[in-house]
């Protein structure tokens, strides 16, 4: 059993602070922002090391932050330039009974983040979804396919703040 | 000299009467052994976190119902107490006691649509009229309570809409006496049927290291032998003042963690939660049960996961506020969706039929799991 | 109205018109598509359960397009979903019907306004015949909703083709 300060302390002497930062000054959780390209070997080393044990993913959960600035498109349309899209993951160790949040940021206009697929097999499809709503890129994914739009779904990523919905799609009015 | 044979897709669904809803499956074939199931969901994907962050906190309640529509009651009962947690509500104990209450007959529901449903697939009809006769009476609980069968918008952030209907405590004691000696007709009718133990025994086999890599949670991680409850290792409400049993899968049939052993802990289960609701309807204390409902819910800005366990599993509500009257961002952990993941695994190796007894022991809810 | 009107007392001879023959025969056997989409198929399988049994008015899920009459859309319609709905009701053979069952397949119900996946009335894809309200509606408002649809079937006729007056 371990708190979020303990883990960020022990992993302090395995990973830099360039890596890692533990943040604590919001309400209810605590959570380490990690480095987007680097995740991938935080999350191997808080599955495999003793004391840790993180043998459980239980969430994976693609953000929009929506912090970028607001202007307006050539279509009147307002659009969100710059700012970041987050990653958040959820871990957990059935045995030691610890929980852990651990955070990436990354850039919204080519948002690319380690995958964490290899660690837990159930990443997969949680990875894919954040793909399909946000425009994730997971890198070493092995599929990294829309998920619940259609494969052919061309109009964007729906749940970033500056999605627009198309007026068609195969002949069907989309708009009420 | 050997014949050519080559690989054979073959696509299921998303109109097949076993799917379960609108799932289509593309199962890679070798005569009738099955190389590789994949998985196609998106059917009946239905915008929810987009809904939820236009609405506001108590509006969205009305959304959750419809996630899992089989555990209607539950999916209200993890939002709620989300929310709670992240604006610190202490609610009435009376309240508790109701949720509880809710929870476990819903809990009950929701197995009895299962059990009948998997007993339809493999070919028993019967037990699907004798589950869904037994629904109904609780349906009938709910109905009392709040007006509707199936979507109840009942609990609320910090209380629920009604109290309990005067009649609630004396119907839900008739029903539990009349639901003993049913449940103990199905398991003669079904769980010990020599075909349906055939059908089932030794078919989808999950073992545990593979289960908990891949974040099953509920009765299926449970059949694999895990006793891993979130009632019992994480608790919320007042799980914590109940006696009961975690049933897990023993192998009794055939194999741990094989179909039979996830139909078989849900049967379990259902035991478990009519000691559940005897204890909470011998303890339920007076009160009101709207007395902690804020006026206007503005959780401060910050970010919360809360999980409850629900029927098929570990459901979870990650939530970021930024202090305004709509979340910033709704997560849903469905539990189907994390299950349903495991299926090309399980069927790896099996024959065509053997994908429907493994798709109904998982017990998906299209719903939930593409939202 | 019913055929046994023009009975004679003591022979097995019963006088009738083709129409009402057919309707007769056609409205007392629906066979509906065991196709379930949402929140609503369950209460479709409640329909069809102990409980109501569908099965008193001669609705029979079947699991085939081909040897349904009637398809019932329970739930939501996304469109991903849509034009494999258009294609079911065009595999199913003539004279076909459908209900709409639920606000969803009717206009899109609750996700009218932000479902940017969610077709708002299945009407939009394929013609209906009988909308049933409700989200989701109980099963007594299904029946309803099957009862008026073998009233429809019931004034139905060879001779005047009702699409084309």
């Amino acid at each position: 059993m371990k708190t979020a300060e303990e883990i960020f302390e022990s992993l302090k002497t395995k990973f830099s602070e360039a890596v890692i930062t533990l943040i604590t000054d919001k309400p209810v959780e605590a959570f380490i922002e990690a480095a987007p390209m680097e995740i991938d070997k935080v999350c191997l080393y808080l599955r495999d090391e003793e004391g840790f044990e993180f043998n459980s993913l239980m969430n994976l959960s693609g953000v929009d932050d929506a912090n970028g600035e607001k202007v307006k498109d050539e279509n009147d349309n307002e659009i969100i330039k710059g700012g970041t899209l987050s990653v958040y993951y959820h871990l957990e160790s059935t045995n030691l009974k610890h929980k852990i949040t651990l955070k990436v940021s990354t850039d919204r206009e080519n948002p690319e983040v380690a995958s964490v697929e290899e660690i837990w097999r159930t990443a997969d499809w949680h990875e894919r979804e954040a793909y399909d709503m946000f425009g994730i890129k997971f890198l070493n994914h092995h599929n990294l396919i829309r998920i619940l739009m259609p494969y052919d779904w061309d109009a964007g990523h729906p749940l970033r703040k500056d999605y627009q919905n198309p007026e068609f799609y195969k002949g069907m009015k989309v708009p009420y | 000299m050997a014949l050519k044979t080559e690989e054979m897709v073959l696509n299921m669904g998303p109109q097949h009467p076993s799917t379960h809803g609108v799932l289509r499956l593309e199962l890679k074939l070798e005569g009738e052994i099955i190389n590789d199931v994949i998985p196609h969901i998106g059917y009946l994907h239905r915008c929810f976190e987009k809904h939820a962050e236009a609405m506001t906190y108590p509006q969205v309640i009305p959304y959750t119902d419809r996630l899992d529509y089989l555990a209607s009651m539950y999916n209200e009962f993890g939002y709620a107490l989300a929310i709670e947690r992240l604006m610190g509500i202490e609610v009435p104990e009376r309240v508790e006691y109701i949720r509880v209450i809710m929870g476990e007959f819903q809990r009950i529901a929701s197995h009895l649509v299962a059990l009948g449903t998997y007993g339809a697939d493999i070919g028993a009809f019967t037990p699907f009229l004798f589950c869904f006769r037994d629904r109904e009476r609780i349906l009938h609980l709910f109905e009392i309570t709040c007006g509707a069968r199936l979507l109840y918008n009942y609990i609320w952030i910090g209380g629920l809409s009604h109290d309990l209907h005067p009649d609630f405590i004396r119907k839900s004691k008739e029903f539990i006496k009349d639901f003993r000696p049913n449940l103990k007709e199905l398991n003669e009718l079904l769980t010990y049927n020599q075909i349906f133990i055939d059908r089932t025994a030794n078919v989808g086999i999950l073992p545990a290291e593979t289960a908990i890599n891949y974040g099953i949670s509920g009765p299926s991680l449970r059949g694999s032998g895990v006793k891993w409850d979130i009632r019992r290792n994480d608790p919320y409400s007042i799980y914590d003042k109940f006696d009961f049993e975690i049933p897990v899968g023993t192998g009794e049939k055939g194999t741990a963690g094989d179909c039979w052993d996830r139909y078989y802990v849900r049967i379990r289960e259902m035991e478990e939660s009519l000691k559940i609701i005897e204890q909470a309807i011998e303890q339920i204390p007076q009160g009101d049960v709207s007395s902690a409902i804020p006026r206007r819910v503005k959780p401060p800005a910050g970010q919360i996961y809360s999980r409850v366990e629900t029927p098929r599993g570990e459901l979870g509500y990650f939530i970021i506020s930024d202090g305004s009257v709509n979340p910033q961002r709704v997560k849903v952990r469905a539990p189907s969706f994390v299950n349903l993941e495991v299926i090309g695994e399980l069927c790896k190796g099996h024959m065509v039929a053997d994908v429907i007894a493994i798709l109904g022991s998982i017990d998906i809810v299209l719903g939930e799991i593409d939202r | 109205m019913g055929l046994l009107d023009k009975q004679f007392t003591d022979e097995n001879i019963i006088i009738t018109k083709v129409d009402d023959l057919l309707n007769w025969a056609r409205l007392s056997s629906l066979w509906q598509m065991g196709f379930g989409l949402a929140c609503c198929a369950i209460e479709m399988m409640a329909t069809s359960a102990s409980h109501y049994d569908f099965d008193r008015f001669g609705v029979i899920p079947r699991p085939s397009p081909r040897q349904s009459d009637v398809i019932i859309i329970s739930g939501t319609v996304t469109l991903k979903m849509a034009l494999r709905i258009k294609r079911l009701y065009e595999q199913m053979p003539d004279p076909k019907y459908v209900i709409s069952m639920g606000s969803c397949s009717n206009s899109g119900g609750p996700y009218w306004e932000h479902g940017y996946h969610v077709l708002k009335g299945v009407d939009r894809v394929i013609p209906v015949d009988v909308y049933v309200p409700g989200c989701p509606p109980r099963p007594e408002a299904l029946l309803e909703g099957l009862l008026k649809l073998q009233e429809k079937i019931r004034n139905e006729s060879l001779v005047i083709n009702k699409k084309s007056a």
